[in-house]
């Protein structure tokens, strides 16, 4: 008989249950398999009423993070054969309340992700026929490590100071701020220093350091967040000093 | 059946309330919060590590504090600074100074090993690598240490 693994799945279904139970499934072993091969498995052959998000199967797209095991994974990139011979426990991703089964509620990290303004600030846009934007190798170098973020909020699963402080702008959208700020074509970054030096914002983070831990994109929002205290110190300063310098 | 489910537009357009104000999620019947198990923290190595470095802050600030009442007694003359030392001397005084010390070193060295992170120092367009930006700490502190033990011991 062929291999199997059992997975231990978190179901919630609010129109059933007041809170969330595991479900057992025994499913084919396959070296090549990863836990969301299994859950598509699941979803197909033994139980269609389970609910997830995924979408690209390949790192790219953020959606199919889930609690594996008590750590946050990207379930596309994450084999079976780690955890032989099992089982493995699927839960959603910790800190954020769950809609139904693994599917959980992200539109406040959507609302926190937005105020930093992860887009491109011109003071004055140019007009079309000045052309585009230039940009070196070595500028782009130096944020292209923080716009690796797939925005997945597996660092916000990571970060326990999310978890006791729900109002921490967290690791994710700090690290794109960052990204921003960082673009030698934006001009934003004052803009976004009102909302990060706020004590939600960088403040509140105390350097844990597990957010660059569980990356999937080796985006190190530690960093930025860190770089970003600097910064903001500095600018501090800089308007304690020179008054006139505040608007 | 109408739910909350719709987000109410000043969640999404109003940002610069955003952090001030989760209400969106708030306040929903069915969605399921997981409560923090109060023993979260000894869950993880790294957990337990950062709670320690909350709690053990008040360690550096006492090592502040004694400093302060050094100068001081320093400063009031040879007498009183002479009897400030046979205090120090004391078991009490060994035992607490002994864990602060340890302490102490503990937060220093997540400080030094901190500033590659603050600061990604670029030099001909490549990134120096992180050992190069912590190292010259320790360099300092070894070289001053050394200076600091030979007035100490030299005599």
């Amino acid at each position: 008989m062929a291999e199997t693994i059992t997975l231990e799945l978190a179901r919630y279904r609010p129109e059933q249950e007041t809170e969330p139970t595991f479900q057992s499934f025994d499913v084919p072993f396959r070296e090549d398999w990863v836990v969301l091969d299994a859950l598509n498995y699941i979803k197909d052959k033994l139980d269609g009423s389970l609910s997830y998000r995924w979408s690209c199967r390949m790192g790219v797209c953020g959606s199919c993070g889930m609690m594996v095991n008590g750590e946050p994974k990207l379930t596309c990139a994450t084999f079976l054969s780690h955890y032989m011979p099992g089982p493995v426990r699927v839960e959603p991703l910790r800190y954020f309340p769950v809609v139904r089964d693994l599917v959980i509620e992200m539109t406040d990290f959507m609302v926190k992700l937005q105020s930093v303004k992860p887009w491109i600030v011109r003071e004055e846009e140019k007009s079309l026929s000045e052309g585009e934007y230039l940009q070196t190798p070595e500028q782009l170098d130096t944020y292209k490590q923080f716009s690796m973020c797939i925005n997945c909020m597996i660092c916000y699963a990571a970060c326990p100071v999310f978890g006791l402080d729900p109002h921490f702008i967290g690791p994710a959208a700090i690290a794109l701020a960052q990204r921003y700020n960082m673009d030698s074509r934006d001009q934003g970054s004052q803009e976004r220093l009102d909302i990060l030096s706020q004590h939600e914002g960088i403040w509140d983070c105390t350097f844990v350091g597990e957010c660059t831990k569980v990356c999937p994109k080796h985006v190190d929002p530690a960093g930025a967040i860190q770089q970003y205290k600097l910064t903001a110190t500095k600018e501090w300063f800089k308007d304690f000093l020179m008054p006139w310098r505040a608007k | 059946m109408t739910q909350q489910r719709t987000v109410p537009k000043s969640a999404i357009h109003n940002s610069q309330s955003a952090i001030q104000s989760i209400a969106y999620t708030e306040y929903h019947p069915r969605w399921y919060r997981r409560r923090i198990s109060t023993y979260w923290w000894i869950r993880s190595w790294a957990y337990l590590k950062f709670t320690l470095r909350e709690l053990t802050s008040i360690f550096v600030a006492y090592f502040v504090v004694l400093t302060l009442l050094q100068i001081r007694a320093l400063n009031q003359g040879p007498e009183a600074y002479a009897e400030f030392q046979e205090w120090l001397k004391t078991p009490l005084l060994v035992a607490l100074n002994t864990v602060s010390f340890g302490f102490v070193l503990f937060h220093t060295i997540t400080w030094f090993n901190l500033t590659p992170k603050a600061m990604p120092l670029r030099l001909g367009g490549k990134r120096i690598p992180d050992v190069l930006i912590a190292a010259p700490n320790y360099v300092a502190w070894l070289a001053i240490s050394t200076v600091v033990a030979w007035f100490l011991l030299g005599e």
